[in-house]
This record gives C-alpha cells, sequence and structure tokens, in this order.
C-alpha cells in the first residue's frame, strides 16, 4: 500500500527521466529503469553477473528499445563475450554487423607500458567518443573500469580522468554503466568508483548459505528516485537475467466468482456441487499418507480435462513415479502431458534457494500460462529455509498466482499432532480454502477423514467425510452417524449390515403380525355372523309372541263384547260365542 | 595529419648493416594539448641526442583518426610506440623522464 501511495506521489511530481533495461523485474524495482542520460554502477563480487547485466542492458536496448549501445570490455575480448551471450541466445556479431552495438575490447598490460611523465586518458575518450558517435549510441556500458588501476599506476592521474570521463559520458548523453568488483571491507568497489557515480549503485551479490547459492540484487542507492530497497533474487539462465520483484504490498487483485471442480463430485458437493473458486488458493493438509498427491492428481485430471493447462510442481516424487501411481487409481495424466495440457516440473527443494525457486516458479509460469498450479508439498521447500521464509515465499507465490488468476493448490505435510494442525507453514490463513486429510484410527484400522476447515466466500458442509482410495479413483462416502457416533471403515460397513438385518427382522415380524389381524378379523367376522343369524331368529321368536299377543288381545276383546252383548240381551249371540271358542 | 619528420635518407642501408639499429617510432599525440607539446620536444629532443640520424617518427593525431585509437588499443596519450628493433614498446607519458624513454625504446646511453 505504502508502494502505491509514493507511486502516487511521485506522478504529481516531475519524474526523473529513465532508461529501460528490458532486463525482467529490474526495471520493476527502479521504478522504470535507470537513469537516462546519467552513469550507474553496478558492483558486486567476482562472478556475480556484472558483466552479464550490463551486457543484457545494451543488446535488450539495441534490440527492444532501438537504443544502440556501446560496450567497452576491459576484461573479456569481443570474441569472448559474444561466445558467452550466444549461449543465453543473444547474436552479438549480428548485432555489431547491424551497427546496434560496438564492441571495444580495450586492452591494458601493466608489463608493456612504460610510463614516462605525464599523461592523460583522451585516447580513451576519444575511442569512447568515436564508438558512440559511430552508431548513435545512447547507452554505454564499461565493463570493469578498475582494470585501469591494474594497468596504470599514476593514481592522481586515473582519479582526475575518472571523474573527468564521467562528465564527459554526462555531456554525450549517454546512460551508462559501470561495473566494479567489490572492495574488501565493506566498500563497494575497489577503487571506490562509487564517489564518481552518484546517481545510482546496484550492487549483486552471490551468497551461500547452507551449501545453497543465491544470488541477490539491490539498489542501494538512486538518487532522485523511488526504489525497491530490499534485496531481490535474481537468476540468471538460458533467457537472461531476471530479477523477481518478489512483494507486491497491493492487495487489489481481480476476483472470480467463476468456479472449477476438484474432480472429485463427492468433493464438488461438500462446496454446494461446484468446487473450488477460479484463481483461489487452495491448502491440502494432512498427515503422512493420507493422500493428499492424489487429491492434486485428481485435480490436475480435471483441469486438464476442461482442455485448460495446468501445471505440476512435484518437490518429492518425479514425474514418472507420480504418473505411475496416479495410473492405480485410474487417473491417467500421461495423455495430457503429450498433448502438453500438463507440465511437470520436479526439482529438489536444495537444488537451489527459496528465492530462486520462487524466481524458477514465476518464469515457468510466466511462459507456460497454466489455469491451475499444483506445488507438491510445500513442506518439503522446508529443508531450504526457514518456517518464516517459507511463509513469505508462499506469500509472494500466492499474490502472483492470484494476480495472474491462476487457481493453485498446495499440499502440505502436517506431523501428526494436535498442535500442528494450525501451523502449516503458517500458509493457512492466506488460503481461501483449507482441506484437512486426517487419520482416523479406530477398531485396529485407519481410515481417512476429510473435511474443509475453511472456504472463504461460499457455504460448505460441515460434516467430516471419509475418503476413500479406490481403483477407480477418489471419492468421498458419507460418514455414518450411528447412535455410538461416527463410525468409518469396516465399522461403517459392520454398522451397515446391522441395520440391513435389523429391517429383514422388522419385515418378517411385521407380515407376522399381518396374518394374525388377517385372522382375528376373520374369527370375529365369522363370530359377527353367526351372532347375526342368533339375533335374527330371537326377533323372529319375539314377533311372533307379539302376534299372538295381539290376537289373543283382539280375541279377548271380541269375546268381551260378546259377553256384552250377551247381557243386555242383543240377538245372534250364540253366532259370536261359536266363533270365540274357536 | 601525419607528420613525416626527420626522415632518413638511407633508411634502408642501416636496416641492411645489423650492427646499428634503426629505430621506427610513432608517437600518437592529441592536437596540440600541452602534454603532446612536451613530449613531441622532449623526444625529439631525445633522439637527437642519441639515435641521431638513425630513426623514422611518425606523428599522428588521434584526433584526426579516432579509428586508429581503437586498432592500436590506445588508451592513455601522448603515447610512443616504438615498432622496431626488437619487440613492440609502448611508452606513455610527455617523455619527461629519459631515463625511463631511453630504457623503454633499449637505448643503452654510455653516459
Amino acid at each position: 500500500m505504502t508502494k502505491l501511495h509514493k507511486k502516487q506521489q511521485i506522478s504529481s511530481f516531475d519524474q526523473l527521466p529513465k532508461t529501460p533495461t528490458g532486463i525482467t523485474g529490474l526495471d520493476e524495482i527502479t521504478g522504470g529503469g535507470l537513469p537516462k542520460g546519467r552513469p550507474t554502477l553496478i558492483c558486486g563480487e567476482a562472478g556475480c553477473g556484472k558483466t552479464l547485466m550490463s551486457l543484457e542492458f545494451i543488446i535488450r536496448g539495441a534490440t527492444e528499445f532501438n537504443e544502440p549501445g556501446v560496450f567497452m570490455a576491459f576484461e573479456e575480448k569481443a570474441d569472448e563475450l559474444a561466445a558467452n551471450v550466444a549461449s543465453l541466445g543473444f547474436d552479438l556479431r549480428k548485432l555489431q554487423d547491424d551497427k546496434k552495438i560496438r564492441l571495444d575490447h580495450v586492452h591494458i598490460d601493466r608489463s608493456e607500458i612504460e610510463e614516462t611523465g605525464e599523461y592523460d586518458l583522451e585516447g580513451l575518450f576519444i575511442r569512447l567518443g568515436y564508438a558512440i558517435d559511430s552508431i548513435g549510441a545512447k547507452r554505454v556500458v564499461l565493463d570493469t573500469l578498475e582494470n585501469l588501476f591494474s594497468g596504470l599506476s599514476n593514481q592522481v592521474i586515473l582519479r582526475a580522468e575518472l571523474r573527468r570521463l564521467f562528465n564527459f559520458l554526462k555531456d554525450k548523453g549517454v546512460t551508462a554503466i559501470i561495473t566494479g568488483e567489490k572492495g574488501e571491507g565493506g566498500a563497494l568497489t575497489r577503487q571506490g568508483l562509487e564517489e564518481y557515480v552518484s546517481d545510482c549503485v546496484i550492487l549483486l551479490d552471490h551468497r551461500v548459505i547452507n551449501q545453497i547459492s543465491t544470488r541477490r540484487l539491490r539498489v542501494v542507492k538512486y538518487r532522485g528516485s523511488q526504489h525497491g530497497t530490499n534485496e531481490y533474487p535474481f537468476l540468471i539462465d538460458e533467457e537472461g537475467i531476471s530479477v523477481l520483484p518478489v512483494t507486491s504490498l497491493k492487495l487489489e487483485k481481480e476476483v472470480s466468482s467463476k468456479r472449477i471442480s476438484s474432480g472429485i463430485p463427492s468433493l464438488d458437493s461438500m462446496f454446494g456441487g461446484k468446487g473450488f473458486f477460479e484463481g483461489s488458493s487452495i491448502l491440502v493438509s494432512g498427515t503422512a499418507g493420507t493422500g493428499k498427491t492424489s487429491i492434486a492428481a485428481s485435480f490436475a485430471n480435471e483441469v486438464c480435462r476442461n482442455k485448460k493447462k495446468c501445471l505440476y510442481f512435484a518437490f518429492e516424487e518425479s514425474p514418472k513415479q507420480i504418473l505411475r501411481n496416479m495410473k492405480s487409481i485410474n487417473i491417467d495424466l500421461q495423455k495430457y502431458v503429450d498433448s502438453g495440457l500438463l507440465e511437470f516440473h520436479a526439482s529438489r527443494p536444495t537444488l537451489y534457494g527459496l528465492e530462486m525457486h520462487l524466481v524458477a516458479i514465476y518464469k515457468i509460469i510466466k511462459r507456460f500460462k497454466p489455469a491451475a498450479v499444483i506445488l507438491d508439498p510445500i513442506t518439503n521447500l522446508i529443508t531450504v529455509g526457514s518456517v518464516s521464509e517459507v511463509k513469505s515465499m508462499l506469500i509472494r507465490l500466492i499474490d502472483f498466482l492470484q494476480d495472474e488468476q491462476i487457481t493453485v493448490m498446495f499440499t502440505a505435510l502436517s506431523l501428526n499432532t494436535v498442535v500442528s494442525e494450525q501451523t502449516d507453514e503458517g500458509v493457512s490463513s492466506l488460503v481461501d480454502t483449507w482441506l484437512l486429510v486426517r487419520d482416523i484410527e479406530s477398531n485396529g484400522e485407519r481410515n481417512r477423514g476429510l473435511y474443509i476447515m475453511k472456504s472463504r466466500g461460499m457455504s460448505h458442509s460441515n460434516q467430516v467425510r471419509e475418503f476413500t482410495i479406490t481403483d477407480n479413483g477418489l471419492n468421498l462416502v458419507d460418514v455414518y452417524l450411528g447412535p455410538e457416533g461416527v463410525l468409518t471403515g469396516s465399522a461403517r460397513e459392520a454398522q451397515k449390515l446391522k441395520e440391513k438385518t435389523g429391517v429383514a427382522l422388522r419385515d418378517f415380524a411385521v407380515s407376522r403380525k399381518d396374518k394374525e389381524i388377517l385372522r382375528r378379523r376373520m374369527m370375529l367376522e365369522s363370530k359377527i355372523a353367526s351372532l347375526q343369524a342368533e339375533f335374527e331368529s330371537a326377533e323372529e321368536e319375539l314377533n311372533k309372541m307379539y302376534l299372538e299377543d295381539e290376537l289373543k288381545q283382539e280375541i279377548i276383546e271380541k269375546n268381551r263384547q260378546q259377553i256384552t252383548d250377551i247381557r243386555r240381551g242383543n240377538v245372534n249371540p250364540p253366532k259370536s260365542k261359536s266363533k270365540n271358542k274357536k | 595529419m601525419t607528420e613525416q619528420n626527420q626522415s632518413p635518407l638511407n633508411a634502408d642501408d642501416n636496416l641492411s648493416d645489423g650492427e646499428s639499429q634503426f629505430f621506427r617510432l610513432r608517437l600518437f599525440v592529441i592536437g596540440a594539448s600541452p602534454n603532446s607539446i612536451r613530449a613531441i620536444t622532449n623526444l625529439k629532443n631525445i633522439c637527437e641526442q642519441h639515435i641521431k640520424a638513425n630513426y623514422e617518427l611518425e606523428i599522428i593525431d588521434v584526433y584526426q583518426q579516432p579509428l586508429i585509437a581503437e586498432a592500436e588499443q590506445i588508451v592513455a596519450l601522448p603515447l610512443l610506440v616504438k615498432k622496431s628493433p626488437g619487440i613492440e614498446r609502448k611508452l606513455i607519458g610527455d617523455m619527461s623522464n629519459t631515463t625511463k624513454v631511453l630504457k623503454g625504446l633499449g637505448i643503452y646511453s654510455e653516459s
């Protein structure tokens, strides 16, 4: 953030005109290049890359910025220089023929020269002046000017002439690089060249720590300009020098809400069925043998299956080993390697320093432009640096990858202790998604359990799933949650079986009960039928009695009528009498 | 501007003699700078004293021929190059140190 702030400040003033070097990263550190029209001092020990850096400055100037340059070598002959940079793919001879570059080898040998009085270095000035004018050079390199001191003995003259030389260069308006050997006891150069070159001083360093050498660069001084003050590692490889401006302090990355599958459908479903965010960082940590590499490979497989590029950095196994091992779980990565979608880069962490790893990774990513990067495992990097160094390296790597919108998956080995859960090289706080694979030990067997420690910006399952590696790939099984708690492995299977038998028994019991009910009902129904019959007969009986009673009543009524008739002396009483008797 | 000085009248004779050596000298100077002028005067004096009429001196102004500076590996000026006899020797400076000049030219004066 401070960087950003400063940048804004500068832009409001007149900025010092700068000459881009074209060297990867150096222009970013110096905020645009070396001071234009002024001399810059590059100093360092023998073999730290001074000559190469200055030569690359000239060559890139000629090829990329159309600024011809003069290279005045006090050490190496022109042919030797050409041969040296030919391995970097620069054709010095052709550039010379095209009048883009002029090489001049200054040979000076004390044994051949007798000093017979006062002299000056006008000869050098003339040569330089002529070389500059003949091709219209904008850039000049004087490679190890200090050789003059070994060739000529009159220091007083030399120092006066050097001062004149730098003024001469400024008058010519060329951007110059002067190289100098590092002096003893903290002095930047042996002959104190830094007192003449006051505008920009770059110190190169070649350090060996724990038997691992790292080249570093530091801008000691840059008058009139802001610059990165840290030590930056740099790399010399087949493409020349690349400096890695490793710390970006800005946190203003683009983010994507697109999702990318993990290659394991059941894992995706734990992330709401869609997988990781594109361009996010994923950490898979776990103890040894929990399948971290398998998860990584399966992710790589998925990325390639979608016709996207994937880069796999292996720090533990060789690519062939990984290919073979993954075949056993039905992940065929070979075909993607063949089609160029997948690239493996295997190296022992001890190959070079941590920073160099970062630079190397950075370069490969820049070239390959993958959609996803896998680092397997980051824990091994600890062998070449301390935890804090590894952390700072990973921070920068994550920063860089997120800038580039590249999804990255790290695997990390955690030790089998409870505490270490929080300390996977300290990157757990940086990553967006953290998967933890752990052993679940019970019933005399070891099973893998996977859960999501965190996943920023998406809903995710809080379950512990059992993670199985089968011949057909990886799978996550729902962990059985029984009355006895979480069950995994054979315990889960046993519980499943137990449940199955339970169901069968219950089914049987149920059918028996059903039959009984049926029988009961039939019994009751038959009973009901007989009772009905009984009731009908009783009803009939009752009905019969009721009719008899009625009849009796009628007859009694009739008889009484007859009797009354008789008593009153009515006629025809015998008729009714006889009837009554009936 | 090449200044042919003290042109030898019988150069070939001297060379063929073998015993008295013929000196071929080239002096590189820059215009009329104090150092150059001193060097020319000093050198002429020395030559006249020690190898009189037995030398050829070519004085070259490097300003006029900048290309020669690169070809001749010129750094410091004035520069005197002894082409012959013997191996090539280079002397820089204003030639004020006569002993060194003589030593450099391989002339051993008896005085």
